[in-house]
């Protein structure tokens, strides 16, 4: 690249951008491209893509903005930020939309080409904001982003109107100068994606680099910035979002435990992209059964446990409503199963491309009869990883379907991952049966499909196949040992107990819940699940403050780790932050009788930092 | 692998006690498929029986093989999980008319048109059975039972016609009271690659007794069933006195046979890829009460649904090896920290 006037280079630690944007002007290819060449330069990031379920509403409207945050910093950072530092804004909408969580002091580069009255009036506004007093409290930066890239673009053999829409790779290319991003990567993507020869990849690039220049030779910024390499672990690293991470999880897991792995699932946002995922990974032997509805992709997944494979499935919430007669039967059934739930707003259809942890409960009770099912609560994007593998792990050995919660925010989030070394984790034996278990009365060696192993209480796992085996099993209630049909009333007592203590058993494996603890700390904030980044960052502002403050976070939510009870009881104050009006915290009361202050937050996006911080503050000082 | 074992119906059967109604159709359709299984040269380990919910469902209870009595309408669903990953495996799905049809239409017709590899008995006996009598989706218009105390005023489906435009590739309809027809039709479902369709008229001795003794008494069956035998002409009649033939308008009807001559019935052609005369012969009666096709409607090659699935997977692996899990983790652009 040329270099232009020559400018001062200010070093920032952190930043937050926010490109906002209609859903046709490629908002998230645009932050996905920044993000990528983020963290080849080596910076923490985190990222929040923040879009509406409608894959077009009408263009210009508040209803289309579609917006990606992202939070870039030379030391370890938890959250994709609170507020923007900077907003780009395409249209009017944009701006919109998205002014309201913009701080006082931020800077705004808008797309002034987009400003013309009949666009400010779709997004609603009756002045031009840009012309009257209402954005003062901003640095405003008006970039004539259609023009320049429709002016750069008249040569290379694209269409006025396909040109225009280039305009995104205009504003990557000078958020990346101003920012001072390699700009090599997003050039080698470009030509990889489009194809060298043709025009939209000429386009592109010329947009890219026009607006590169644009940051470097217009007489409009007075500075740049950067923001240096984050100090990370040594090791090998990649960007990962949580589905991903899910998905590579259970290709692992399956390889971990020498099983198939068959993926029944039905189309739903924000899961569907661990079945696109798994669906590519042919080579790997993976089965994915695009199933007629959601029970058929729980039923085809339990069939293919029966049968020896790993079977999982992968819905939001209303998928996990749909589910759940299958799950029970799994539970009475005994068989592995895992069922990923990416938790979106409900209740109903609710909020499809939003984030919510509502579905606890229901994972934890959301089937008749007394069926027990462990949780997992993946805690960041790069975390779902390991929380696929540790579902698999309970699931294989307990012989129990699992419920995993994701979310919509870990789902779509990306952060920088360390690759883990794969010969480091332990293997998991799925132990299928093998021979008779059992000698009838006349000495015939038999099959008895609900003998208990002593230390899990687990049965044994016996795909047909194994002459001798040949058993019977179903939803009805079995008798112990036999797996026969019983309506004995002990007998169900019995059944039902045993899986409860099976169930509650696996707590003596799970390892315990860690406390980051303060001397003098006298409140605890525990959480589950994707709060992890907000609540460890309000932790770090609090501790900042020179507040003393515990910290503790739960991946397995059920059963509790076995010291939970203990934690709780050390603190007079726990705080429990979720993103729905109080579950975990109804649990840990329910269990150890523990005064839980529960803070809430239901409005489809994650907490912020600072309303952790502000509620430990005030839970501190007694006004909570 | 070693010799598949000589057995007899003893080895097929299971120690639980059968506890459907006494004289119910379905004692005749198990010991029907207890007494053929020993002649299908199959494993009894490599042999499932999976149902969902109502009184067929108890059937794998009473098989000695692998077998799983699941929930409500849910077998195919199953089943589909379980025969794409274990095509080493023979998956038969016993079910009836609400389990099927009802609650389960969905996967029914979905496994069918996906040519899934498994074996569906659905035993229609036109009512439910084990919830004690209510209507169900095949009952004639205007049945009176506890839930339509005043006639049901609910279109049935015609199984047959349902399953030929699912896609079915093989479809078949049999009767309780013949074991032969029954064995040599489950046979003629058990050898079809892909998923085949068997529906069975059960009577419901309790909730709807005598709803096919029209057509299935002993001595109605002559001219009340209409054998389909491929490449033959479809007649029927204690002297074959009666015929098929195709209008000009495509449309079947019942002739007698002198008054046509023999060389203008309609000679069966189950193969044929057109499903257009299957549908047609599945039209030709409108309810168990007047002379009804019975046998193999359509039975017709295509892909199976486990093996195409099988074959992508071969291919990918031909094309790129085995996956590599180490390289797919390094897939995306990566950046070392020393």
């Amino acid at each position: 690249m040329a270099t232009g006037t020559k400018r001062d280079t200010e070093r920032l630690e952190r930043v937050v951008i926010r490109f906002a944007g209609d859903s046709g002007d490629g908002m998230q290819l645009t932050g996905d491209r920044f993000t990528t060449s983020s963290a080849l330069l080596g910076n923490d990031l985190s990222t929040f893509p923040d879009f509406p379920a409608e894959i077009r509403a009408p263009a210009g409207t508040l209803a289309g903005v579609s917006a990606f945050q992202v939070h870039i910093a030379d030391r370890d950072i938890l959250t994709p930020g609170d507020a923007p530092d900077v907003l780009v804004a395409m249209n009017p909408a944009a701006l919109r939309a998205n002014i309201g969580i913009v701080p006082a002091g931020a800077t705004l580069i808008v797309n002034i080409d987009a400003f013309d009255d009949r666009s400010l009036a779709k997004a609603g506004y009756s002045g031009n904001p840009l012309t009257d007093s209402s954005l003062s409290a901003y640095t405003v930066y008006e970039v004539p982003m259609t023009s320049l890239t429709q002016e750069v673009c008249k040569e290379a053999g694209v269409k006025p109107r396909d040109a225009e829409r280039s305009k995104n790779f205009f504003a990557l290319g000078l958020i990346s100068w101003l920012y001072t991003r390699p700009i090599e990567p997003t050039l080698e993507w470009i030509t990889a994606r489009f194809g060298s020869d043709n025009p939209v990849a000429e386009a592109n690039t010329r947009a890219f680099r026009a607006g590169y220049h644009f940051g470097e030779t217009a007489e409009l910024f007075t500075s740049n910035y950067e923001v240096r390499a984050a100090p990370f672990e040594p090791g090998e690293y990649t960007q990962i979002t949580g589905n991903q991470a899910l998905a590579w999880g259970l290709l692992a897991a399956a390889r971990l435990a020498g099983l198939s792995l068959f993926l029944g699932s039905y189309p739903i946002t924000p899961a569907s992209d661990i079945l696109h995922e798994l669906s590519r990974r042919k080579d790997f032997g993976v089965r994915t059964f695009q199933a007629e509805d959601e029970i058929a992709g729980v039923g085809s997944a339990l069939g293919a446990a029966f049968g020896g494979s790993l079977g999982v499935t992968t819905t939001s919430g209303p998928g996990l409503d749909l589910k759940s007669e299958t799950v029970g039967l799994a539970v009475n059934l005994e068989l592995p199963l895992i069922v990923v739930d990416v938790q979106r707003g409900g209740p109903s259809t609710g909020l499809p491309t939003k984030a919510e942890q509502a579905d606890l409960l229901h994972a934890m009770y959301g089937r008749h009869g007394e069926a027990p099912v462990p949780i997992v609560a993946p805690r960041t994007p790069a975390h779902c990883f390991e929380a696929a593998i540790e579902a698999v792990r309970l699931a294989v050995t307990y012989r129990t379907p699992v419920i995993v919660l994701s979310d919509g925010y870990l789902a779509n989030g990306a952060e920088p991952w360390r690759l883990p070394d794969l010969s480091t984790i332990a293997p998991i034996d799925p132990a299928f049966a093998s021979e008779p278990n059992h000698v009838d009365e006349d000495g015939t060696p038999t099959f008895l499909p609900y003998v208990r192993d002593p230390e899990t209480l687990a049965r044994p796992w016996a795909p047909p196949g194994v002459p001798g085996l040949e058993h019977r099993i179903g939803g009805l209630e079995k008798a112990d040992l036999t797996g026969n049909v019983s309506y004995d009333p002990a007998n169900h007592e019995a059944m039902v107990h045993w899986r409860a203590n099976k169930i509650a058993g696996i707590a003596k494996v799970l390892p315990d819940v860690e406390v980051d603890h303060e001397d003098g700390a006298e409140v605890l904030v525990l959480g589950w699940g994707s709060t992890y980044g907000a609540i460890t960052a309000g932790v770090r502002r609090v501790r900042g403050r020179g507040l003393k403050v515990a910290q503790a976070h739960l991946d397995f939510v059920n059963p509790f780790p076995l010291n939970l009870g203990e934690v709780l009881a050390r603190y007079p104050k726990v705080l429990v932050p979720e993103v729905n009006l109080g579950q975990l915290s109804k649990l840990v009361r329910a269990e150890y009788l523990v005064d839980a202050h529960s803070l809430n937050k239901v409005q489809g996006v994650p907490f912020r930092a600072a309303e952790i911080e502000d509620a430990i503050v005030k839970l501190i000082g007694g006004t909570l | 692998m070693t010799a598949i074992p000589v057995t007899t119906r003893k080895d097929w059967t299971s120690d639980q006690e059968v506890r459907w109604c006494p004289g119910c159709g379905d004692y005749s359709i198990l010991a029907a498929v207890q007494m053929l299984l020993p002649d299908l040269g199959v494993r009894r380990e490599s042999t499932v029986f999976l149902s969902g919910i109502g009184c067929a469902a108890r059937f794998p209870y009473y098989m000695n093989t692998y077998g799983m009595h699941s929930i409500h309408g849910r077998a195919p669903a199953i089943a589909t999980g379980l025969a794409t990953t274990r095509p080493d495996l023979d998956v038969w799905i016993v079910t009836g008319d609400g389990d099927a049809l009802s609650i389960g239409g969905n996967h029914l017709i979905h496994a069918l048109r996906r040519n899934v590899n498994m074996t569906i008995l659905m035993f229609n006996n036109q009512i439910y059975g084990l919830t004690k009598g209510q209507y169900s989706p095949t009952s004639e218009i205007s049945k009176v039972t506890k839930s339509t105390p005043f006639g049901s005023i609910d279109t049935p489906f015609n199984p047959i016609s349902l399953a030929i435009g699912a896609e079915a590739t093989f479809v078949a309809r049999t009767h309780d009271m013949d074991r032969g027809h029954m064995q040599e039709t489950f046979r003629r479902a058990h050898d079809h690659k892909g998923a085949a369709f068997v529906e069975v008229y059960q009577n419901c001795n309790v909730f709807n007794d005598g709803a096919f003794e029209k057509i299935t008494s002993r001595d109605a069956r002559a001219s009340m069933l209409i054998p389909l035998v491929h490449g033959e002409p479809i007649r029927f009649g204690a002297d074959l006195e009666r015929g098929v033939v195709q209008r000009s308008d495509g449309h079947l009807e019942m002739v007698e046979v002198a008054e046509v001559g023999e060389g203008a019935l309609v000679v069966h052609d189950e193969v044929r890829e057109d499903p257009g005369l299957a549908f047609a012969l599945s039209r030709l009666a409108s309810g168990p009460h007047e002379p009804t096709p019975i046998g193999v409607f359509r039975a017709v090659e295509h892909p199976e649904y486990g093996e195409e699935m099988s074959r992508q997977i071969v291919r990918a692996q031909e094309r790129a090896g085995a996956g590599d899990l180490e390289a797919l983790l390094r897939s995306g652009s990566t950046w070392t920290i020393e």
